[in-house]
């Protein structure tokens, strides 16, 4: 597969680690989250056949961490965006 | 039809014409006490245990292609009871139990062959991990032996003990591990299932679940509303995809895994042997063809096709540990679909609707599981409490935290 | 022998005879010939066996496809079982052996098999062997297994090397036959990058193997100008010998070419094949197509080929198969097999075409609406019989017979995507389907456009829509005069009536095979396959996986498409082992990765030991030292009365930096540090988000906003990544940058009570406990380099870790050993590491197994619930935090001469070997020269609480047990006096 990368074009995907759905970085907040909520947030996903928004680190690159939506039936990739712009726009911050 | 020596001497020499078809092909009907979702192994053994051992009637399998089209039939074949913990052991050791004796009990020949399976040791830790390891093993009543190196290479002088980057420093055996005919197994539980009454349906595809009240009704399907007591669900590698027509997230993830045939070569191998300083394992298939495999691509996929980099990092593997495999072939590559759960382990356990029942989250080991899946399965759906070997195999032990991780690797699928 | 059966023509070199054995006879050939065709040459005809039955097999193809001629290549390690005859090339010198077969070829023992054929049906073995029980492992299977396989593989170290590349181009066009010639013209005049690969040494496709013209040349002369003008383009890459093996995702292909195959071993320097990588912005399958045969009773004798394939034979290599040939047709095609080998003076005895009407074949016995029936020939075709429109039977004494029931695209690559293929009626055969790989279109005959000219327009055409896409507009281009036959074709799927009519040759699958199939109700598509074995042999059922579809498709009654193809499965043609591997075999397996003080250490001898990827000194052992313990002990011993040294570069480190610095550690520690003194150490628990230990180290703060974290060997990488996560997706406005400087500073650690005064000698500042005190971190300097001092102890003795930028590394152990020798300061390596950590009661890699909490190791109360950190919240599950829970022990035998084995369980003393007894287990284990016996620690059940507990340690494995007795984990020094002296 190629991801291509927003800032350095497209790479091949060996290069990068996968870490699965991007739902991961919506971590909620550990001292105010129930148990359940942890836990659904950890343990849960929806796996999905068909668009799939997930995580790749391009360990062997640049380190960043990317929001690829990728179709999981035929691989194909539709964006690809920087997990920190992501992140900053669902309304993360510190 | 039973099938026996004096049937085979007798067909072959009346030219094979009264042979009977393995199993029939009958209409659904309006509606079932039990239908299991899934004509893969584990659904055809969850049948034809429902109707053997528990005497259950009114069954009906409901298969979206073609019986054993699941990943029993796209796998690498091995059995075995090596498992490290508590809740995993018994249940893999009453599994191999029944390997011993499925064929008399299913008058089929699987061709269970219990030539050993062999896990190699590189590391001091590695040797430390597997002893741990044997000795849960053996406490559990299944078997395990440490091979030293002398003996490992007395087995298979061809091995790399000269120049490896990993050299190998011993193993542990499992004698009773081996391989059998995976597809022979889809077709032995689906030829006793049929025998005993149970509707096996082919071209049958779950398209919803009716669920009024907290309960199960019956199944939409592309042949139309069957209605059913209880509705057990097998499905492995499609599980989020049919229990979402429950309303249900699982903790699970759909990877692609990839495995692998060589061109027929004669007798090298006679057991299964993994290799423990790369992702590479291995056995000989009665044909010959050396059937080997190694990690899952690590990605979300439903397209049963995997990618070079997997591919190449199983041929280095095998090459490493066996310099002489440059010059066989690679024959034929395959991917399959598996659950991979969240902590490495299989889920058999009620739902939260009433008649709805769920078994999945096998990862890449769900083929030698089958025999007790099906089993416990059964039990479960027959009798509503968890078979004792398969107590611990909850969705809910990730909110009790009574994970089931061999490995060690927590909540991310794909290193399991 | 002499080449009996070469006739004139042909695209070999003549001028050069090429020697060669098969079985141990002599043969001689010409360069351009393949095995296949030099052994015809020869008259030898017999050159295989078949897997079930061992009939006798000669080649059925002149191809990849083939199922039937498969012999092992060359000999001793560099034997190659099951290589094609027919696409082997001849070199001087080539030996190759049969296969499958014993004592000989030509007597076959197992061919006996064949006289059992009634036994031995689809899905007998599933039916059988099963009485009594025992019988399977014991007797049947040992048997079957020992008749298993084809060609044997030497056991000898593969002696050739292999080789990995990466290619890119703009237009990939797969297979050089009309199609991809023109297609790679085309593109390659308009300047894009092309790279054309082909299987065959020789490009051209079927043009070399057919005698119609294109334009005023001959097909092949036109592919051979053709393929020179487009060496000439710099921007054009031509591959012969390359397989393109498999679509991936996104325009990558994978391919092999095979460098050396053709020479009698690889050239110096030279790999034997190369596995390339190809990424393709667009891509053409002209792969062309393979001819399936009509299967009739007995049609597996050596001598009955499929139409085309004689035909080749004859023009491409100037070879008759035999001296009387007939032609079994449904197609026009066909035909020419009997006109081309009747201009070459072959005696053509009869055209059988199934076909009742049209026009008759001049000067040729042409029989209409005829069929063969069966044929005759132990080793060899003799004869065929065939049965006339009118219903007359006649043998007819032949040595060769052609047989085609038409084409099938070699749609394969355009199909590993699984999308379906279309099944066309004209043409009797599938073709490409939709869905295939995003950028890959299909052209020539493996689109179904049979004819030279189609071939040549739809190259043309198509290369010129893909580099559209491209924004590359080709020049307009000319396309020579070529045939442009219509395709003539009734299906004839089987003679009717056949039972042993072999569809799939090499697995020996034959009509009656199929039909009990269908009887049994295996009538899908897979289970037909699975069933019977259909299509599963090395070929991968080229040419027969379309028969047995329509023969199932007649006896289901359901249309061929609706009865479904299987799965095309990659790779194209079987791939050695070797190419995949390329050079990662033997120590190149993986990156070796050696630490600053390797070379001295190789210099003193040192042992060293894999972890992970890294080389590290295991031990040291000096002159009259024979047992590692000796030199171990010495190690640990010296260390604690002196003082001793240690590579420790391997530990992960990370600089951590920023305003929000020691807010970001305190989220991703399970313990507090923004507290933490600037100049000052500590120890940090890291779990994962499940709660479980990830990883620990100790964490310096440096100044202000600048921290220096050391992680673990094992997780140097995946702390890294982790903290990368938690940084840019859950708190990305956190002030705090990270960078891995685990390969910039070489770091030793000095241990002991003269460690202090071992260090002052090489470090320019005051390092006195009260400039420098327990758990001090500061920046420093070593005769004046930069450099970086920790007072952190592993061992449980006075201790620090001295870090120098890496090439400065192994300076430094040599001025460390050189100012350590007042001192009889030693080296040690990990073991001695392990010994003291042990001893000291730290965990390590085997405690920190990825299934263990904080509250297992001891290490309950650092973790904070004042704060969020990963990991917290889910630690505190109530299956996590059980009081009877597993808990860190210390072990010693209670006889102290006993050792014990890491892995031993643990059991009441009395308490039967069984799962519900297992008390825990021991987690390391080691020879303590400082307690003068064994010791070790464990994860005891309920194991704080069970502090003097005598009970057993048992090794199930090898039936030893140990008595002994719980103490505490920390063996030596539990006030930690010594690391604060």
């Amino acid at each position: 597969m190629i991801i291509n990368h927003p800032l350095l074009g497209p790479r091949d995907a060996q290069e990068f680690v996968y870490l699965g759905d991007a739902a991961l970085m919506n971590r909620p907040d550990g001292l105010t989250a129930s148990l359940q909520e942890m836990h659904d947030y950890a343990y849960l996903r929806d796996n999905p056949a068909g668009l799939h928004r997930e995580l790749w680190y391009h360990e062997q690159g640049d380190r960043s961490w990317l929001v690829v939506t990728r179709n999981t039936v035929t691989h194909e990739i539709t964006a690809v965006e920087l997990a920190r712009d992501v992140a900053r726009a669902q309304g993360r911050s510190k | 039809m039973r099938y026996s020596g004096w049937r085979i001497l007798k067909e072959a020499l009346t030219g094979h014409k009264g042979w009977t078809a393995a199993w029939r092909d009958p209409e659904p009907q309006p509606a079932y006490d039990y239908i299991i979702v899934g004509g893969g192994g584990h659904g055809l053994a969850t049948a034809y245990y429902l109707a053997k051992e528990f005497k259950q009637a009114r069954i009906a399998v409901l298969e979206k292609g073609y019986l054993g089209g699941g990943n029993v039939g796209r796998n690498t074949t091995i059995i075995r009871s090596n498992y490290l913990l508590d809740g995993n052991e018994p249940f893999y050791e009453f599994s191999l139990k029944l390997w011993e004796g499925l064929e008399q009990d299913f008058n089929y020949n699987a061709m269970v062959s219990q030539r050993g399976i062999l896990n190699l040791i590189h590391t001091d830790g590695q040797r430390d991990a597997f002893t741990r390891r044997g000795n849960s093993m053996i406490l559990h009543g299944a078997d395990a032996e440490y091979l030293t190196r002398d003996q490992i290479r007395q087995m298979y002088p061809f091995l790399n003990f000269d120049n490896a980057r990993f050299p190998i420093k011993g193993g542990l055996a499992q004698r009773r591990g081996g391989t059998v005919r995976h597809d022979a197994v889809a077709w032995g539980y689906a030829r006793g299932a049929d025998m005993r009454g149970v509707d096996l349906i082919q071209n049958c595809e779950v398209t919803g679940m009716r669920i009024e009240g907290g309960r199960i009704l019956g199944v939409e399907t592309s042949r139309g509303f069957i209605g059913a007591k209880k509705v057990g669900v097998a499905v492995a590698g499609s599980s989020s995809r049919v229990m979402a027509h429950a309303g249900m997230r699982l903790p699970m993830e759909s990877h692609v895994l990839q495995a692998f045939v060589s061109e027929g070569l004669k007798p090298l191998i006679d057991g299964v042997m993994t290799f423990g300083a790369g992702h590479f394992y291995v056995s000989q298939s009665d044909k010959g063809g050396l059937v080997f495999g190694g990690d899952i691509d690590g990605y979300n996929s439903y397209a049963q096709r995997g990618n070079l980099p997997v591919i190449e990092d199983v041929a280095e593997g095998g090459m490493a540990l066996m310099p002489m495999i440059g010059r066989a072939r690679l024959l034929r590559t395959w991917g399959g679909i598996m659950d991979m759960s969240m902590d490495g382990s299989p889920i058999i356990d009620k739902t939260h609707i009433d008649g709805l029942y769920f078994n999945g989250g096998w990862c890449y080991g769900g083929f030698k599981a089958t025999p007790a899946s099906g089993w416990c399965f059964a039990h479960l759906l027959a009798t509503d409490t968890p078979h004792k070997t398969a107590t611990a195999y909850r969705f809910d032990r990730f909110l009790k935290g009574l994970m089931i991780d061999e490995k060690g690797q927590g909540n991310t699928p794909n290193l399991h | 022998m002499t080449q009996t059966n070469r006739i004139a023509g042909g695209q070999i070199d003549r001028s050069q005879t090429l020697r060669f054995h098969f079985d141990g006879l002599p043969y001689s050939g010409h360069p351009g010939d393949t095995l296949a065709s030099a052994l015809l040459a020869n008259g030898v005809r017999l050159m295989g066996r078949s897997f079930k039955y061992h009939r006798p097999r000669g080649p059925l193809s002149a191809g990849s496809e083939e199922p039937n001629a498969l012999v092992q290549l060359r000999s001793g390690a560099r034997q190659e079982p099951n290589t094609r005859a027919t696409v082997a090339e001849l070199f001087d010198g080539l030996t190759a052996t049969s296969q499958n077969a014993w004592p000989s070829l030509k007597f076959d023992a197992l061919a006996i098999n064949d006289r059992f054929n009634t036994f031995f049906t689809a899905g007998f073995y599933y039916k059988t062997f099963m009485w009594p029980a025992a019988f399977w492992e014991k007797v049947y299977e040992p048997i079957i297994r020992r008749a298993a396989g084809l060609g044997a593989l030497s056991t000898l170290e593969d002696p050739d090397c292999y080789d990995k590349g990466f290619l890119h181009c703009d237009l990939l066009v797969i297979g050089a036959g009309p199609a991809g010639l023109q297609a790679a013209l085309t593109a390659g005049r308009s300047g894009a990058r092309v790279i054309l690969a082909d299987e065959d040494f020789r490009m051209g496709g079927r043009l070399n193997a057919e005698t119609f013209g294109i334009g005023d040349q001959t097909g092949a002369d036109w592919a051979a100008a053709t393929v020179a003008e487009l060496a000439t383009m710099p921007n054009v890459r031509l591959m012969a010998r390359t397989t393109i093996l498999a679509a991936m995702d996104h325009g990558i292909y994978s391919a092999v070419e095979r460098v050396s195959d053709h020479l009698p071993e690889p050239l110096p320097n030279k790999p034997r094949q190369t596995l390339w990588r190809i990424y393709s912005r667009k891509a053409i399958l002209t792969a062309g197509a393979t001819e399936r045969p009509i299967p009739f009773e007995n049609n597996d004798r050596p001598g009955i080929l499929l139409a085309g394939s004689l035909r080749a034979y004859a023009n491409r290599w100037g070879v008759t198969v035999g001296d009387r040939v007939a032609v079994f047709t449904n197609n026009d095609d066909g035909l020419r097999t009997a006109t081309d080998l009747q201009a070459k003076g072959v005696d053509v005895v009869a055209v059988i075409d199934t076909r009742p009407g049209g026009p008759l074949l001049p000067g040729i016995r042409h029989l209409q609406g005829a069929e063969v029936i069966d044929s005759a020939g132990r080793l060899g075709l003799q004869s065929i019989t065939i049965r006339d429109a009118k219903g007359r039977v006649e043998t007819i004494a032949c040595t060769a017979l052609g047989t085609t029931g038409g084409w099938n695209p070699n749609l394969n690559i355009a199909s590993h995507h699984r999308s379906k293929p279309e099944w066309s009626d004209t043409l009797a055969t599938f073709l490409p389907g939709a869905g295939g790989p995003a950028n890959l279109t299909s052209a020539g005959a493996a689109a179904g456009l049979f004819s030279t000219h189609a071939a040549l327009a739809s190259g043309d055409e198509t290369a010129r829509a893909a580099l559209e896409t491209l924004g590359i507009t080709a020049p307009a281009q000319t396309l020579p005069q070529a045939e442009d036959a219509p395709v003539a074709i009734t299906p004839h799927w089987y003679v009717k009536g056949s039972a042993r009519a072999w569809v799939d040759l090499q697995n020996d699958v034959t009509i009656k095979d199929i039909k009990l199939a269908h009887q049994e109700n295996f009538a899908g598509v897979e289970h037909l396959k699975r069933y019977t074995t259909l299509g599963m042999a090395t070929d991968q059922g080229k040419t027969g996986n379309t028969i047995g579809l329509a023969v199932m498709a007649e006896l289901t009654g359901q249309s061929i498409p609706a009865t479904g193809t299987t799965t095309y499965r990659p790779p194209y043609t079987p791939v050695s082992m070797g190419a995949l591997a390329g050079r990662g075999r033997g120590q190149e397996f993986k990156p070796k990765r050696l630490t600053p003080s390797h070379k001295w250490a190789a210099e003193q001898g040192a042992i060293f030991v894999e972890v992970g990827y890294w080389l590290r000194t295991q031990w040291l052992p000096r002159p009259g030292e024979t047992t590692w313990r000796e030199s171990v002990d010495r190690e640990v011993l010296q260390t604690r009365k002196s003082v001793g040294i240690c590579d420790v570069t391997t530990l992960g480190k990370i600089d951590i930096q920023g305003t929000d610095a020691g807010a970001f550690l305190d989220r991703v520690y399970a313990n507090t540090f923004s507290t933490l003194a600037v100049g000052k150490c500590r120890y940090g628990l890291m779990l994962r988000e499940d709660g479980i230990v990830f990883d620990d180290g100790t964490t310096a703060r440096m100044g202000p906003n600048e921290y220096v974290m050391t992680t673990t060997t094992a997780n140097a990488v995946t702390v890294f990544r982790h903290l990368e996560f938690c940084r840019q997706c859950l708190w990305p406005d956190m002030d705090v940058q990270l960078i891995s400087t685990t390969e910039a500073w070489a770091q030793y650690s000095v241990a002991g009570p003269n460690a202090r005064k071992l260090l002052q000698k090489l470090v320019d500042q005051d390092i006195s406990d009260a400039a420098f005190p327990y758990m001090g971190a500061g920046e420093i300097t070593v005769q004046g380099t930069h450099a970086r001092l920790f007072r952190i102890s592993f061992s449980g003795e006075l201790a620090y870790e001295i870090a120098v930028p890496t090439r400065y590394g192994d300076a430094l152990i040599r001025a460390l050993v050189t100012a350590g020798e007042e001192f009889d300061a030693v080296v040690y390596g990990t073991e001695a590491l392990g010994v003291m950590r042990i001893e000291k009661g730290h965990v390590a890699g085997n405690e920190l197994n990825g299934q263990s909490t904080a509250l297992n190791m001891g290490l309950g109360k650092m973790v904070s619930r004042k704060k969020d950190a990963i990991g917290v919240a889910l630690s505190a599950r109530e299956g996590l935090t059980k009081d009877d829970g597993l808990r860190l022990v210390g072990v010693k035998p209670v006889d102290h001469s006993k050792a014990m084995q890491a892995g031993s369980h643990f059991l009441k003393t009395g308490a039967e070997p069984t799962a519900a007894h297992d008390d825990g287990w021991l987690t390391s284990m080691i020879y303590s020269p400082h307690m003068g016996h064994h010791i070790a620690l464990g994860y005891l059940r309920n194991g704080t609480n069970r502090i003097g507990e005598k009970m057993r340690v048992v090794n199930l494995l090898n039936k030893t047990e140990v008595e002994v007795e719980i103490v505490s984990p920390h063996f030596i020094d539990p006030e930690g006096s010594r690391l604060r002296a």
